[in-house]
């Protein structure tokens, strides 16, 4: 039966890369599709999608995410440089003297001030691509949605918000987030209803699962914290995780075979009924009674 | 000389092998270009540290003593950025890419910037030398500018102190970041680690160090987890023409010295992953003109 339970989206994050945030969120949506819970999974991590290498599916939908860039015209161009003033980016490049006027598409990130600066209908506007949406579909009501960026593009935020935005909002939706506590993570943790934040027992997992912590809070995020490789490092974690009276989630002890599964791109969850059982049980912890 | 470490996966051990290579060079400037989750100063405790205040960008605000809530600014915000709510015009912060485009539309001067001004620059002295890191502030964009301050600051102190080598060590990914690390240095080193996920990222991040010539090199972290997808990767590198200068075997020892403050040949210098980083140290050292 599907309730309001079933329509919550939730993003795992970690401020750390490589914690275990695609392990988990792949596990989970293994566990829901067994107990027949629709189901979305959203790649974030746009610059390095890796969802692909655990769930597939048949691919049903892609597109291109472009964003506009300027193209002027150098034989109407004045050199007047109100271009070049309005943009915040450097990203027109201008040397009146010599009557040379750039545009570097690398730099453009679309504002369109440009356009608006230019009196003299210079600038017209071209589509440069930004990266590609895929859809895959696994069987009825289970999707894997794949945000991947074109190698050598500024920013993965307007791809990730369109890899969210083919989500749709009629299942479990969940957003394996790109690392870090910068845009692209902020962007995916805004549309998420809930953050589960994967981290390490080790010094360099608590420095950054902290600095995701602060970054959740200031947003009012409900979040919790699911521990991975327990058993390494210290218990530094877990006394922070107490003091700020954030949930631990789920524990996964450090183990050669979980690591082994996992470097050959297989699911836990698929291998053993027991790792079946804890992916279904997080995500009873996670529906809306538990944390509002 | 410039050499960077990076991964494109997270979590390979990136920051911990280039802790450890910089243990091994004694008299180097280490930067930490990873300035969205610096951690190199938790092991290294960097002494007489300076600050500079990191303007990352701008954020738009409005102020309602002028706005007429027209709604000029929301047509023209081409990051979805402003909208209204109950009849009054709302930025969403974390949307704003504080291109001011809002403000120099609107009719009634309602808008004005201000600055993102909670990231730092940092720098000062360590154990084997000099280091330099940035962080950045949680939300705050433009992490590719702040690697190239570090960066420019590194160059300029590692001149000033006599340092031959400068080591950065990258954050992961292949975006702006990385590409602002990786532009014009002069050696790559890439740690990747035998899984799926691994091979993947490396192949995604050598691309992109294709795309700038730069000589790379490939060290495979905990080889032992999956020796078939080990011998895959040496493969692929192999057939790039990539050298793998090391193969590091997983061992405890690396967190457990990570935990006491300290890098792995610090804390383990007899252990067989310091064994073989010191090796690439030698291959580093002379090849270094």
């Amino acid at each position: 039966m599907i309730n309001s339970t079933h329509k919550i989206k939730i993003a795992i994050a970690s401020g750390k890369g490589g914690t275990g945030k695609t392990f988990v969120a792949t596990n989970l949506f293994y566990a829901l599709q067994q107990a027949k819970i629709p189901v979305t999974i959203v790649d974030c991590d746009a610059e390095e999608p890796n969802v692909h290498l655990f769930i597939s599916g048949c691919l049903t939908k892609s597109f291109d995410v472009t964003q506009k860039v300027p193209v002027i015209n150098e034989s109407i161009c004045t050199h007047c440089g109100r271009c070049h003033k309005y943009c915040s980016y450097n990203a027109i490049f201008h040397v009146p003297t010599l009557q040379v006027i750039k545009v570097m598409e690398d730099l453009c990130h679309g504002c369109g001030a440009c356009f608006v600066a230019c009196n003299d209908s210079a600038i017209t506007e071209k589509q440069s691509v930004l990266g590609t949406v895929k859809r895959f579909d696994l069987a009825n009501q289970f999707t894997m949605i794949e945000g991947r960026t074109k190698i050598g593009v500024y920013s993965s935020v307007k791809l990730i918000k369109a890899a969210i935005a083919e989500a749709g909002s009629d299942s479990v939706v969940l957003f394996d987030s790109p690392p870090g506590t910068s845009c692209p993570f902020i962007q995916t943790a805004h549309l998420a209803d809930f953050v589960v934040l994967v981290t390490e027992p080790t010094p360099f997992g608590l420095s950054d699962l902290k600095q995701s912590v602060e970054t959740l809070a200031d947003m009012n995020k409900p979040m919790g914290v699911v521990v991975n490789r327990a058993g390494i490092g210290n218990s530094d974690v877990y006394n922070y995780l107490k003091e700020k009276k954030i949930p631990l989630l789920m524990e996964i002890p450090f183990s050669r075979e979980i690591a082994l599964t996992y470097s050959k791109g297989l699911l836990i969850s698929a291998m053993d009924e027991v790792w079946l059982g804890k992916f279904r049980q997080l995500f009873d912890t996670l529906t809306p009674h538990s944390w509002k | 000389m410039e050499i960077a470490v990076i991964s494109g996966k997270g979590g390979t051990g990136k920051s911990s092998f280039a802790a450890s290579l910089a243990s091994l060079a004694k008299n180097i400037l280490l930067a930490d270009c990873d300035v969205d989750a610096a951690n190199q100063y938790l092991l290294f405790q960097p002494q007489h540290t300076e600050e500079e205040v990191f303007v990352s960008g701008q954020k738009a605000v409005i102020d309602y003593s002028v706005c007429t809530n027209c709604g000029k600014c929301i047509d023209y915000c081409g990051f979805d950025a402003i909208t209204t709510v109950d009849g009054k015009v709302e930025i969403t912060k974390i949307s704003c890419d504080g291109c001011r485009l809002c403000e120099r539309v609107c009719p009634f001067k309602a808008i004005s910037m201000i600055d993102n001004d909670k990231s730092r620059l940092y720098s000062g002295t360590f154990r084997y030398g000099h280091m330099v890191y940035g962080r950045l502030a949680p939300g705050e964009e433009n992490s590719g500018r702040l690697v190239s301050l570090v960066r420019e600051k590194s160059k300029q102190m590692a001149v000033e102190n006599d340092h031959d080598l400068i080591l950065y060590d990258g954050p992961p990914g292949i975006g702006c970041p990385v590409i602002s690390t990786i532009t014009g240095i002069d050696k790559v080193i890439i740690v990747t680690e035998p899984t799926r996920s691994g091979l993947h990222d490396l192949q995604r991040a050598m691309d992109a160090v294709f795309h700038f010539r730069i000589f790379a090199m490939v060290v495979i972290n905990k080889y032992d987890l999956n020796h078939e997808m080990t011998t895959e990767i040496k493969q692929y590198c192999k057939l790039n023409n990539v050298p793998v200068v090391a193969m590091l075997p997983f061992d405890p020892v690396v967190t457990e010295a990570m935990v006491n403050g300290k890098s792995y040949v610090e804390w383990a210098p007899d252990s067989v992953v310091s064994i073989n980083t010191s090796r690439v140290w030698e291959i580093i050292k002379t090849r270094t003109p």
